[in-house]
């Protein structure tokens, strides 16, 4: 097997050992820091170590029994699927528009759109702090989704934009020759066929605001604390096992939300099968 | 059905620096099956779009039974359309792409049933009325699609290359079928089509483009057979063009006169229209318009022989020999005369005048 | 031809304008409101920002905050940050290219696989896999425990609150971002090349340096301005396992605000790093477009 050649330049796979032990060190440094939370969050004692000596759920207790956790959970759960309905709807109509539209403008008002996305984090958060600051957005829940709508926007736009540009353009004319406005057409022809794209934008748009730190870090604090922002504190001020056990519920969230984006991809694939 | 009488009246469109319509001006009789015959980048696509609505000229007027349609909408406009890929929306059933634009028009249920089945019968498709798109043919597709551009029984049918996803013998059969079809419902059709042997099987009139303009509107037969310059006669068939020398009284080819079918117009250059199934050989020399060919090579293809000769000035041509003709196959090396009858000699010159 | 045109009668040229002006008005209006979005959070207080950076504490127009970034303290940072954005940069080049090789030749199933791996840290909250740095690299952290234990060191390393830590943490969030854009660039890299290189009396070696590796170069060299880029304005990474000993650029920008609520010199600093920001990302633009085109050529 390993003589084998493990390609059509006829290099053999024991030639290539190298580089598969080589590769397969890096990939267990991305994945091990983001799965070692988990057993850790399950330790009895308040020093984190691995294997743990003993195992408990006291941690998750601590977070279950908290007020304050629970409170700034529920404030990003909030404000990441207020974002997510917010953000989908305006990328959503922003992107359609400019796939019709393809005037010259079009690149400069993509450009502002996209913009977020390119924009250091830092720069946004201490910007949103100072315009908030004279609008008295600030450490309000409509700051924070105004805010993460932002940056969530252009996830949206490109995820919608690439699934208007697979669309066949004959399909919603169609829908227009044989009597369907423009919004019936959208809404009946158009809608269902890009709904992968959107659902996909969707994601993004959820998971950018659920896991922003850095402009929640600035924009909100006291009762609107995110989650992330107490982490956030938490982290930096002591360690605090609770996090661990957060952590490890995040973590679950992202498998289940790649779980879910392949799941719609797959229906995605099925669905375009159909053309 | 009802039919409508269609005037379109100086429309044109540019693109940048690329003028894909250059005033177009054409009027299409009630009933008509008109078909705007080109190749790509003609101009026959952009101006079907522009009767349907999805493409906005810069100047013109398109008037269907006397009403302004140039800015309507194109839901406004009650115009069916096939298009090339046929554009059924794969998230309904044939059933429901068919109902869809009745029920745009909030039609009564039972009504939309019945005239969804009047319609499929119409295409041979009410037994598939549950399927999947993805589960039809080709053909199949392409049936549901007209069903779906006449349910609403619009005033003007519009095709836009409808054929071209099939194969050879679907499309022929086909083109047979929508003839029929449009005898039997009367509709205005317009037909876009860059293939001439469709174009000629199936129009009333055929609308000949090139470079944004009409270069001739006439019958297919005019259009075959009277060609009115030298692109039109190059797009029919298989065509070879000899170039003619201009005499005191007429024309002549390789120091022969020429007879011709009409009287000709006088412009120096013109070339003589060689289409190979009206050429001459079999039976008694004829004396008229007389040509030499030098057989090339003879080739066997079955159902005949494929003879290439080279006519005066390189040009090369293919004539068939059915087995059942009687002069013996050439030789090649030989020379062969070949005639042209004075009805089917046509001079051409470079552009329509 | 022109002459004909002109004589042409312009039907309805006026309403056909209009329509089209109302129907381009209408697509632009789906904008709008996300347009209004953006410039509410981020245009707004750039120019804002733009504009107080012009401004010296007592409201006379100077160059004060500019000047002020010479300083030497906020030019070590400026170094720093570069430093340290080349360092992880370097870094993730060298770990990123043979993973997006060897992805890029493997079937096409197996490296969808295979690509969870980048995927799922890529999915993976930032703070999260910071934190979980930070539990592995302590002082009596996970790391240090195996080494002690093992016997290979006898008093703790110091892995976190230094340069160290934060470049490890920022490896790990920056590489998706260097693999996944050179994975998709050398997928389309057609085989028959290699083949071709191989056919011509090619050893493997050699064809990967003279086909394979400058074919790649327009995808590494996007992929790791990416990173670069997204390195220079990074913000959460340095801030936890920097330990306040590694002073980036977004570091200071954050201090300014909320220590010293120095506005004036938090724009300059911004208006500065996305000018740097802007500056790298049309250079590789064209750098790109250049080592394009003449990968093309040949």
């Amino acid at each position: 097997m390993l003589s084998h050649p493990a390609s059509s330049t006829q290099i053999t796979h024991r030639q290539r050992l190298w580089l598969y032990v080589l590769v397969a060190l890096v990939m267990a440094f991305l994945v091990i820091p983001c799965l070692i939370i988990i057993p850790l969050s399950f330790s009895d004692s308040q020093y984190l170590e691995f294997p743990p000596r003993g195992w408990s759920l006291r941690w998750y207790e601590a977070f279950f029994t908290s007020d304050e956790w629970l409170r700034s959970a529920v404030v990003s759960l909030k404000v990441a699927s207020s974002t997510t309905i917010l953000a989908t709807v305006l990328g959503t109509l922003a992107s359609y528009g400019l796939h019709k539209r393809a005037g010259g403008f079009d690149a400069v008002v993509r450009g502002a759109l996209i913009l977020p996305m390119m924009v250091p984090l830092i720069f946004v958060a201490i910007g949103a702090f100072f315009v908030y600051a004279r609008l008295n957005l600030n450490n309000t829940l409509t700051g924070l989704v105004l805010a993460h709508t932002t940056l969530a926007i252009p996830f949206v736009i490109i995820a919608v934009g690439n699934g208007l540009a697979s669309f066949d353009v004959n399909q919603e004319r169609a829908a227009r020759s044989l009597g369907a406005s423009p919004l019936r057409a959208f809404l009946t022809v158009t809608l269902p066929q890009i709904r992968i794209s959107v659902m996909s934008g969707m994601l993004f748009a959820f998971i950018t605001s659920f896991d922003e730190v850095v402009v929640s870090l600035f924009i909100s604090s006291g009762a609107t604390s995110t989650l992330t922002k107490r982490m956030f504190a938490n982290i930096r001020d002591q360690v605090d096992p609770t996090v661990a056990a957060i952590s490890s519920m995040l973590v679950v969230l992202s498998i289940l939300v790649l779980v879910a984006a392949q799941f719609v991809r797959r229906d995605g694939v099925r669905a375009t099968d159909d053309h | 059905m009802t039919s409508g009488a269609l005037s379109i009246r100086n429309v044109s469109k540019a693109f940048g620096a690329f003028r894909a319509l250059d005033n177009v001006s054409v009027d299409i009789e009630p009933g008509e099956f008109l078909t705007l015959l080109g190749p790509s980048g003609s101009g026959k696509t952009t101006l079907l779009n522009v009767i349907a609505g999805f493409e906005r000229p810069d100047s013109g007027s398109l008037m269907v039974d006397g009403v302004e349609f140039i800015t309507r909408p194109p839901h406004k406009r009650d115009l069916g359309m096939v298009f090339q890929n046929y554009a059924l929306f794969p998230h309904m059933d044939v059933f429901n792409n068919v109902a869809y634009p009745l029920k745009l028009r909030r039609r009564e249920p039972a009504d939309i049933r019945e005239r969804v089945k009047q319609a499929l019968d119409v295409v041979q498709m009410a037994h598939l009325s549950a399927r999947r798109i993805t589960e039809l043919s080709g053909g199949q597709k392409q049936r549901v699609a007209l069903a779906r551009a006449i349910v609403f029984e619009p005033k003007l049918l519009l095709m836009d290359e409808p054929l071209s996803a099939l194969d050879k013998n679907l499309r022929e059969h086909m083109q047979i079928e929508l003839k029929r079809l449009h005898d039997r419902l009367g509709m205005t059709t317009v037909y876009v089509t860059h293939d001439q042997q469709e174009a000629l099987t199936m129009s009333n009139r055929i609308a000949v483009l090139r470079n944004g303009r009409i270069v001739q509107l006439d019958t297919p037969t005019n259009i075959y057979d009277r060609p009115n310059c030298h692109f039109v006669a190059g797009f029919m068939g298989e065509t070879r063009m000899l170039p003619v020398s201009k005499t005191s009284n007429g024309y002549e080819l390789a120091g022969r006169p020429l007879k011709l079918a009409l009287p000709p117009s006088p412009v120096d250059e013109q070339w003589l229209v060689i289409r190979p199934e009206r050429l001459g050989w079999q039976g008694d020399d004829e004396r008229d318009n007389r040509i030499e060919g030098l057989v090339v090579d003879v080739v066997y293809r079955g159902d005949s022989h494929s003879i290439s000769l080279k006519l005066p000035g390189d040009h090369e041509i293919s004539i068939r020999r059915a087995p059942t003709e009687s002069k013996p196959l050439p030789e090649p090396g030989q020379t062969l005369t070949l005639w042209l009858r004075p009805e089917a000699s046509v001079l051409v010159q470079d552009s329509a005048s | 031809m022109s002459a004909a045109a002109d004589e042409a009668p312009s039907l309805n040229v006026e309403l056909l304008g209009a329509d089209e002006r109302r129907h381009r008005f209408a697509m632009f209006g789906l904008s709008v409101p996300a347009l209004l979005l953006v410039a509410l959070v981020l245009l707004a207080p750039f120019s804002w920002l733009t504009w107080l950076s012009l401004f010296d504490a007592s409201g006379a127009l100077s160059s004060e905050n500019y000047a002020r970034l010479l300083r030497p303290a906020y030019i070590n940072s400026f170094l720093s940050t570069l430093e340290v954005s080349a360092l992880v940069t370097g870094i993730c080049v060298l770990l990123g290219y043979p993973v997006a090789y060897l992805l890029s030749q493997l079937s096409q199933r197996t490296a969808q696989i295979l690509l969870v791996f980048i995927i799922l840290p890529f999915w993976t909250s930032v703070l999260v896999r910071t934190y979980a740095w930070l539990v592995l690299l302590q002082r009596e952290g996970i790391i240090n425990t195996w080494l002690k234990q093992l016997g290979l060191i006898s008093e703790s390393l110091p892995l976190v609150n230094n340069l160290t830590g934060t470049v490890i943490g920022m490896v790990h969030v920056m590489l998706p971002f260097l693999i996944l854009p050179l994975y998709s660039s050398m997928r389309a890299i057609d085989p028959v090349y290699l083949k071709a290189a191989a056919n011509c009396g090619a050893s493997p070696a050699q064809a990967f340096r003279q086909v394979f590796l400058p074919l790649s170069a327009p995808g590494l060299g996007a992929g790791g301005a990416l990173t670069f880029v997204l390195c220079l304005g990074f913000y959460l990474t340095p801030a936890l396992l920097g330990g306040g000993r590694v002073a980036m650029w977004s570091t200071q920008i954050a201090d300014a605000v909320s220590k010293f609520a120095n506005w004036g010199a938090a724009s300059a600093l911004s208006v500065a790093l996305l000018v740097v920001t802007s500056l790298i990302l049309l250079l590789m633009r064209w750098g790109v477009q250049r080592l394009g085109t003449s990968v093309g050529e040949h």
